[in-house]
């Protein structure tokens, strides 16, 4: 060995002997960093874990002031009306949420149920079509008008708001024109269109000796298999990865457009159960219901801490989201306010909900 | 690397021909060749913007060439998206991770091939068996020695850098079944954590399994190739070993300052011994640099 070779090797092992140094050191203060997370770092990184967990405690949180408020709050009947006023909503939130998952947004919701609805109608009404035959083209109906949204969407490249903002216009001058602006009366159509609540609709529940519309029950089942879908199916799987990071997602071999087109029509099918339980619940088809159902339906995503920004989320935080808005109007009335301050209060919460979310989405190593 | 043969030249694992891809007016591939053959690390080197990245998103499915073929144990293929790929066997690290950050480590392992729970949970229900990815998830973290990371269900967002990239790194090295493709593996990772992911190319390529390594970190490059093919202007202008060339021919021949003389035959060849460079001047022993770290001995 010459003498330049061992230079060559001291100064080698020098600079190595630093950069461990420095490794090490870094190390150290991640740790250090990692070991003691202030309370409040602490706090977001359960949230991060648990979306469904800052509206449960709201909803709690409600629970508590509106019994104060009222006597009748906290009654059965009152509660089981609460249950029925979000039904519909709900049910369609599930929709939403998916679609919210993917990081898109369908304000087009409102305009197919409605559709969808009179389409089941005006099938049985006018035409003598079987119950169960207008229920299913009505489904179908829905899960096409889904599918298309999902087509335009990925086909054309387009943003799903400009997209459903089209369709939400589109839907709904059809539908005026099926249906000529005129609403079907609910004794006109097969029984089982409105089976689902209202007279005869509903179920006793035992213990609490209280009416639930099966409309409800439906409701939460849907809610259930929803939540099953996303967490224990590949494809649920898939929602979240194309909603966090669609380029990502495509690389790891996913085809992200077919995964997008899916979730359109599951949630065009899905108003189309809504569209059901609508019949029920109004007891008619009426084309000029559910012009409140889109941003109503965003608002129980977004309260229910579901991310605009996609891939973060869980759907029965939506359900949460639906009964936190239908409690706050149901409670806030009980207790005399003014119905202005109902909207007042939705408001606050949805920037609360969405600020927190941003908040949550910081959380990093 | 003793038998010194020209008439029994292996089947390239993988091999592109005269790739070709433009981006408007701008050319990333100008007629790209490439040959990888069994049991190799082939290190690609180029300066920024010489068209390393599309050469090897020709081969993950990420891009698709306008000009050229791709052959894999030649035969040839088409690669029109990244599933085309995988299922070719071919395993990829991007450079941007391409992990979900959301999801947590066990999802983004199994991300696009989930295992689904055996009987009628699996087949009826499509229940994800969750818990078995986990394990097996944390089994292959642990094994690379990349993470010290116990809990599968952490969201990756959550994870420092290098962690993130030893996710990724994991996921290839778990699926590669025929090829795995590193773009800039280390540049996200310390001192300790880089030395992890070269144990784990070269580890991978005793498995038998040939490494395509994308560095701009020449001392790593150096460390874990068998030969280096360097990227120039869209396509390959020569194919140096760590042992016939040094750091600083390896950096002019990228920049153009050193023109090679290689034909692309010569390019093409396999192992290191029958590569005939024409351009000698600094030729090292192969063993020289292993030995320099034992050097202050006796």
């Amino acid at each position: 060995m010459t003498d330049h070779d061992d230079r060559f090797v001291d100064r080698e092992e020098d600079s190595r002997r630093a950069e461990l140094t420095a490794a090490g050191v870094a190390g150290e203060i991640s740790e250090q960093e990692r070991q003691q997370p202030t309370a409040l770092q602490r706090v977001q990184r359960v949230l991060h874990r648990y979306p469904a967990l800052g509206p449960l405690f709201v909803l709690l949180a409600m629970l508590v002031a509106f019994s104060f408020m009222s006597e009748r709050f906290l009654q059965p009947f009152n509660m089981s009306l609460i249950i029925q006023q979000v039904t519909v909503v709900g049910t369609l939130a599930i929709g939403q949420t998916i679609i919210i998952l993917t990081a898109g947004i369908d304000l087009s919701v409102g305009a197919i149920t409605v559709f969808v609805s009179v389409v089941m109608a005006k099938l049985s009404a006018d035409y003598g079509v079987p119950g169960i035959a207008a229920l299913f083209v009505g489904f179908t109906f829905g899960t096409a008008c889904g599918l298309l949204n999902g087509l335009l969407i990925t086909r054309l490249r387009l943003p799903p708001f400009i997209v459903t903002l089209g369709t939400l216009s589109i839907f709904f001058a059809l539908n005026l024109y099926v249906s000529a602006s005129t609403t079907i009366r609910g004794r006109d159509m097969d029984p089982i269109l409105t089976a689902l609540a209202g007279a005869g609709g509903t179920i006793e529940l035992p213990v609490i000796n209280t009416p639930i519309p099966f409309a409800s029950l439906g409701m939460l089942v849907l809610y259930a298999i929803m939540a099953y879908v996303l967490r224990y199916t590949a494809w649920g799987r898939h929602i979240y990865a194309t909603g966090d990071d669609p380029e990502a997602t495509r690389l790891t071999g996913i085809k992200v457009d077919r995964v997008l087109v899916s979730v359109y029509a599951v949630a065009g099918f899905i108003y189309g159960m809504g569209a059901w339980f609508l019949l029920g619940r109004i007891g008619a088809a009426s084309p000029q219901v559910g012009t409140t159902y889109n941003l109503d339906t965003i608002t129980a995503v977004v309260i229910g801490g579901t991310s605009l920004f996609g891939g973060r989320g869980v759907v029965v935080g939506t359900l949460i989201g639906a009964v936190i808005v239908g409690m706050a109007r149901n409670g806030l009335s009980l207790a005399g306010f003014d119905p202005l301050w109902q909207d007042f209060t939705i408001g606050v919460l949805v920037i609360v909900a969405v600020t927190l979310d941003q908040w949550i989405r910081r959380v990093s190593a | 690397m003793t038998v010194a043969m020209t008439g029994d030249i292996p089947t390239p694992v993988l091999q592109a021909k005269r790739l070709v891809k433009s981006y408007g007016r701008v050319v990333a591939l100008d007629g790209a060749n490439l040959e990888l053959y069994p049991g190799e690390v082939l290190a690609v080197i180029g300066d920024n913007g010489a068209g390393k990245s599309t050469l090897i998103k020709c081969f993950s499915g990420a891009v698709i060439p306008d000009e050229g073929e791709i052959y894999i144990d030649g035969e040839l293929v088409r690669l029109h998206s990244p599933g085309d790929s995988m299922a070719a066997g071919i395993e990829t690290v991007y450079q941007t991770l391409a992990v979900c950050p959301a999801l947590d480590i066990g999802t983004n392992l199994f991300l696009g091939r989930e295992r689904r729970k055996p009987g009628i949970l699996g087949s009826v229900f499509r229940m994800l068996d969750l818990g078995g990815m986990r394990e097996a998830a944390r089994k292959e973290m642990s094994e690379l020695g990349l993470l010290t990371i116990q809990d599968m269900t952490q969201a990756v967002e959550t994870l420092s850098g290098g962690q993130r990239q030893g996710v990724a790194v994991a996921r290839a090295a778990a699926f590669g079944q025929r090829v795995v493709i590193m773009d800039e593996p280390t540049a996200a990772l310390g001192v300790k954590e880089s030395s992890k992911v070269l144990q784990l190319i070269r580890d991978v390529r005793d498995r038998g399994i040939p490494v395509i390594l994308i560095s701009h970190n020449m001392p790593h490059v150096f460390d874990v190739s068998d030969r280096i093919h360097i990227h120039r202007l869209g396509r390959r202008v020569a194919v140096v070993t760590p042992g016939s060339h040094s750091m600083a021919d390896a950096v002019a021949i990228m920049t153009g300052a050193l023109e090679s003389q290689q034909t692309e035959e010569e390019m093409s060849r396999p192992s290191p011994s029958q590569t005939g460079l024409e351009a000698v001047g600094h030729v090292r022993s192969g063993s020289m640099t292993s030995t320099q770290a034992q050097a202050p001995g006796p």
